[in-house]
């Protein structure tokens, strides 16, 4: 018993993994038929982007003003503070933007579509959704995969933004580094790839969270507890992935 | 009759439209629900299931629907074998049965009027202002066109209950499916909910399925009624029939006594040496 329970657990993980690929396997040979009823998509990019507006821009510029001091303090020490612009381009839009946005997403819009679709399986609405002949998998989940899927970059974009904004306000209104070496090293040294890999990665965490959200909520026990309990896998799993995918796409792109 | 009427060569529909055949159900792990359960709805008549709580109505329901299937037995709507059907055709099923569920089951993020138009705007093209007679006139049936704009958190059981009544007639069904319609209703909304059942069934002829445990309402407007109990049919017949019933559990169930064949208790050990067991020292 004791040796076959270690097994037994493995083979579950295993079992999990294989009911996550299958349900993504369904949710994307549904996206087509969503993608025909884009208004219900523009709804879920509103829900899960405009509605977490204010706390990516809120995060992205504390991170930025936190980089501009931590880089310029690092900096100074050889002399070279006119690079703080392309330290804090560089950390944010290869690696602090799209992380930190994904696990933002996770913690507000996840959070938000597990809860709702799993509510609305306790409620009998996925129920009678079936027996009114309409797949809930179209309807409901394919549309909110999308539209996490499209504001995961727009929000990271924006994140970006806002902390190299924050940078500046610091760095150069506070500390004194000079404004046409803070934008022209930028300029210079951000090249194309740099954007690209932080666009790949946003992508990757916004199919990743998102997948994850609606895969919880549509799985949940039909329970206030089950709920409450999907909502919290959906953040944890959420952040753990998006660590590790980083870790993953960082390595692919050196 | 002209023998080259084409009216004549028109074959009549089956009379029954839902047969279900000894079917066994059970979850793992669990008692059986259904041991050999069989029973038919006929076309154009009420049909009313029947049974104390947790004897599975809603399971047979879910059974009939295809949302589930049983290990044993079978179930045909319309004359075709549910379990057989594939999603293509278990959906071209569902389009033409309506169900109203216990609590209503409306979309919460829409409001009364889409959640009527939902399964018209979901499987048509209708123009808007075709859909929009449409959905007020199936209000008006039910009482309800002056709160379509109303969202269903601001409703009350009973109007939810007649919305969801109103959306499961918008596709024009055949087959009426009603899982407990009647649960949690003040008497002045169980008699409207009872009206809408008889006139929807005696204006538009379609067929109604009814499963409840609320017996004196449902003998009012039932043409056949079963009675589940302990897996089985206990039961059948005309509620007259069934209230003339000798069988110990159908006159436990339709006199509504406490204790019988169905027990008051849960099984459980014997009270006394319970507590006896408690009481004495470790």
């Amino acid at each position: 018993m004791r040796l076959a329970a270690p097994f037994e657990r493995a083979a579950g993980s295993v079992q999990r993994v294989g009911r996550v690929a299958l349900f993504f396997a369904q949710v994307l040979g549904q996206c087509g038929p969503a993608l025909a009823q884009p208004r219900y998509i523009v709804q879920q990019i509103y829900n899960a982007g405009a509605r977490s507006l204010v706390i990516v821009m809120l995060c992205g510029l504390f991170v930025g003003m936190v980089l501009g001091l931590q880089g310029y303090n690092l900096l100074q020490r050889f002399g070279s503070e006119s690079a703080l612009g392309v330290a804090a381009a560089l950390g944010l839009v290869k690696e602090l933007g799209p992380v930190i946005t994904a696990l933002l997403f996770a913690g507000r819009a996840g959070t938000s579509l597990t809860s709702e679709i799993g509510l609305m399986r306790a409620t009998d609405q996925l129920a009678a959704m079936e027996m009114m002949a309409v797949d809930p998998l179209r309807r409901v989940v394919a549309p909110r995969f999308l539209g996490g899927v499209i504001a995961m970059p727009l929000l990271t974009a924006i994140f970006d933004g806002i902390g190299i904004y924050g940078s500046q306000l610091v760095g150069v209104g506070l500390l004194g580094v000079e404004p046409g070496s803070f934008w022209s090293q930028m300029q210079s040294a951000v090249e194309s790839r740099d954007i690209n890999e932080g666009l790949v990665k946003s992508l990757c965490f916004g199919v990743a969270c998102s997948l994850m959200a609606v895969y919880q909520g549509y799985h949940a026990e039909p329970t206030a507890a089950g709920v409450g309990l999907a909502t919290t896998r959906t953040v944890v799993i959420s952040a753990v992935l998006t660590l590790l995918l980083d870790y993953m796409l960082t390595a692919a792109f050196l | 009759m002209n023998s080259n009427d084409p009216r004549a060569a028109a074959p009549e529909p089956p009379r029954t439209v839902v047969d279900v055949r000894d079917v066994h159900y059970a979850v793992a792990g669990r008692p059986p629900v259904f041991q050999g359960v069989s029973l038919t709805a006929e076309r154009g008549r009420i049909t009313a299931i029947m049974g104390p709580s947790g004897t599975g109505k809603t399971t047979l329901l879910r059974l009939m629907m295809g949302a589930i299937r049983p290990q044993r037995g079978s179930i045909s709507v319309f004359g075709r074998e549910v379990a057989a059907l594939g999603r293509r055709e278990l959906y071209a099923m569902r389009r033409r049965v309506g169900m109203l569920f216990q609590n209503g089951a409306l979309l919460t993020d829409l409001d009364v009027f889409e959640n009527v138009a939902f399964p018209v705007r979901e499987h048509t093209r209708l123009p808007e202002p075709l859909l929009r007679r449409l959905v007020l006139m199936k209000l008006q049936a039910v009482g309800l066109r002056g709160a379509a704009g109303m969202m269903p958190s601001t409703l009350s059981g009973g109007m939810a209950r007649r919305v969801a009544l109103a959306r499961a007639i918008v596709m024009d069904p055949e087959v009426l499916v009603y899982d407990e319609p009647f649960v949690g209703l003040d008497p002045i909304s169980m008699g409207v909910i009872l009206r809408l059942i008889q006139a929807l069934n005696a204006t538009l002829g379609i067929t109604s399925i009814v499963v409840s445990h609320d017996v004196r309402e449902l003998a009012a407007i039932a043409h056949q009624s079963y009675l589940l109990s302990g897996g089985r049919v206990a039961a059948a017949g005309t509620p007259a029939e069934l209230s003339a019933a000798a069988a110990p559990v159908v006159r436990q169930f339709m006199s509504g006594a406490a204790d019988g064949p169905v027990p008051f208790h849960y099984p459980a050990p014997d009270y006394h040496a319970e507590l006896l067991r408690e009481g004495s020292p470790a």
